[in-house]
């Protein structure tokens, strides 16, 4: 009885640990076609080591492009939307988690339909107003947004908010602070976990966003990383050494971020998931 | 008497405070409520408008009726996109439902330590850029010198030409998705790992073996998490963009003409404001009426504990 369990555990085990394999092995390829010369990219069987590896490729890739450039815009972007998220998530989640107003479940129910909304009903009058504001080909559309409160993040922390006891505002109300008090220095540094996993959600949904700049910015000079992926590979489609290694690096970011915190994604996204 | 007028001055300062407090939350949601005017109601408002006129951008719109809505009937590639949105949508929704759940359930019978690094691993692939992403997997899915084609090779099977053959360019794209499955499992697994222990003791009790304490103790509780996932995926799905946009561009022959990537041409590239708008308007009610059948459905099929049954 004891043998079986034992062999059954280590079944699972290697089944799980295979799946992973085949998880991985994008990766892999992406990191050895990266460093591929060209003549044996096309090889068949291909091989897995390149020989010599050719570090050249991350030079050259980058350089055909302006990917520095897209990077720096993707980062503007990314920190304003982050920054935006922080401010007002927070101040809108404390709330409809702590104050009683006439109409506030019937706004929250609101909102969480708002998240169900599909975009592109919004997608064509958006365009639309930004246009008439002339702000076409500016970070305006992908940044203001954000400043106005995702519901999404809203939601998320305001179930964070309400997990905190009461005890704190209370004794901080006694000593005279207002609500905006209350809420930089008693609520926040207790929400420091789900502050982390607003930033690092943001910073990967931003990071990765394709439609939104794609549709607002046209100049080149003022691509984001996808943008700039995209128009990489429309032009240059058969190098696919130089299209690895610009995908490896315009990706490395978020991937740094999600190993030192994916503590923090996993618990976000199941305590969004689960819950509901 | 006196006592009568300290009770209504107490009522009446506590109503003030009320008052100020409802006043705070409206401040305070204010930002919220302009974007909500301003970026969703009433561009769903102006979505609708737009439906029924003819409008290029360049000159002013021009009422059309129900117009917009009558082409449709006859425009091929309206039913064409449809049809793979929907194609897309049975085979993704099921794979990642029972896919995410098998991994979830495999993960759950090794201890948390154990599977750290799987989980880890599992998940990573949903981070990554859809960009990123789908360049890579069109590097593998390269019909003579892609991983997948050259390793069928070896073994002496010709691989199909994946996204380059109108047969098999949409299964491609589906087979690239489900490498975000790790997503799903991990919120399944979460789902898992929060069922009391008792729930199963107690069946184990009652004679129950591996089956019979799956379908009578795993399956209900986490219901309400695959209701979740289930609604989120079908919405998702309808919404499907990037990965045709970048690898196929909806051909060949149209076969990955995702529904959003139609809309997208005809706005942003025709720039037939009007029509895009009514084309988005029947994804919206398509979308609205698939939710709320499945959210009919939910009242037979999900679990909620402390609920009487």
């Amino acid at each position: 009885m004891q043998g079986g369990s034992r062999v059954r555990r280590w079944l699972i085990l290697a089944l799980l640990w295979g799946v992973a394999l085949l998880f991985l092995i994008p990766f892999l390829w992406m990191l050895s076609s990266s460093l591929k010369p060209n003549y044996q990219i096309f090889e068949v069987p291909p091989r897995w080591i390149p020989n010599p590896p050719r570090w050249e490729n991350y030079v050259e890739a980058l350089t055909i492009l302006p990917f520095p450039l897209y990077i720096r815009n993707t980062a503007i972007i990314t920190l304003l939307t982050i920054a935006g998220h922080l401010l007002s998530c927070t101040v809108i989640a404390y709330a409809f988690a702590r104050l009683r107003a006439p109409g506030r479940d019937f706004l929250f129910v609101v909102m969480l339909a708002t998240m169900m909304l599909p975009y592109p009903v919004t997608m064509v009058p958006l365009y639309v107003l930004f246009n008439r504001l002339g702000w076409i080909n500016t970070f305006l559309p992908l940044v203001v947004p954000a400043y106005l409160g995702i519901p999404f993040y809203i939601f998320l922390m305001r179930q964070f908010f309400l997990t905190i006891p009461r005890d704190f505002e209370d004794a901080a109300r006694i000593d005279g602070a207002n609500t905006l008090q209350i809420i930089g220095r008693i609520m926040l540094p207790m929400a420091m976990p789900a502050l982390a996993t607003v930033t690092i959600f943001t910073f990967q949904a931003t990071w990765n966003d394709f439609l939104a700049p794609l549709i607002y910015l046209q100049r080149p000079e003022l691509y984001t990383v996808t943008l700039g992926l995209q128009f990489f590979r429309s032009t240059y489609t058969t190098n696919w050494a130089y299209l690895m290694a610009a995908s490896l690096v315009t990706t490395l970011p978020v991937i740094v971020v999600f190993f030192a915190a994916q503590r923090y994604f996993i618990e976000g996204i199941t305590l969004t998931g689960v819950k509901g | 008497m006196s006592n009568a007028r300290a009770v209504g001055g107490r009522r009446h300062s506590r109503n003030r405070l009320a008052r100020r407090e409802a006043l705070t939350f409206y401040l305070l949601i204010s930002p919220w409520l302009v974007g909500l005017l301003l970026f969703v109601l009433g561009p769903i408002v102006a979505s609708l408008g737009f439906s029924f006129t003819r409008w290029d951008m360049l000159t002013p719109p021009v009422p059309a009726g129900l117009r917009n809505y009558v082409r449709m009937v006859d425009d091929r590639l309206f039913w064409q996109s449809l049809s793979v949105t929907v194609r897309y949508t049975l085979m993704y929704v099921p794979s990642e439902l029972v896919g995410g759940l098998l991994l979830a359930l495999l993960m759950n019978q090794v201890s948390a330590k154990g599977i750290r690094a799987i989980r880890t691993i599992y998940f990573m692939p949903s981070v990554l850029s859809g960009v990123a992403f789908v360049v890579v997997w069109m590097w593998l899915f390269h019909p003579e010198a892609g991983l997948i084609n050259a390793t069928l090779a070896r073994v002496g099977i010709s691989g199909p030409r994946w996204l380059v053959d109108p047969n098999t360019a949409l299964t491609a794209l589906w087979i690239m998705s489900l490498w975000g499955l790790g997503r799903t499992a991990v919120i399944y697994l979460a789902g898992l790992r929060g069922i009391p222990k008792e729930l199963y003791e107690a069946a184990a009790m009652d004679g129950a073996g591996t089956w019979h304490s799956f379908r009578s103790v795993t399956l209900p509780m986490l219901t309400p998490a695959i209701f979740f996932n289930l609604v989120l995926s079908i919405i998702s799905t309808f919404q499907s963009f990037t990965s045709a946009f970048v690898a196929t561009n909806g051909g060949p022959l149209d076969s990955t003409l995702f529904y959003v990537l139609y809309l997208y041409r005809k706005a942003f590239q025709e720039f037939q404001m009007g029509y895009a708008s009514a084309l988005a308007w029947v994804l919206f009610l398509i979308i609205l009426v698939l939710t709320l059948l499945v959210v009919r459905s939910g009242q037979w099929w999900v679990y909620y504990e402390g609920e009487e049954r």
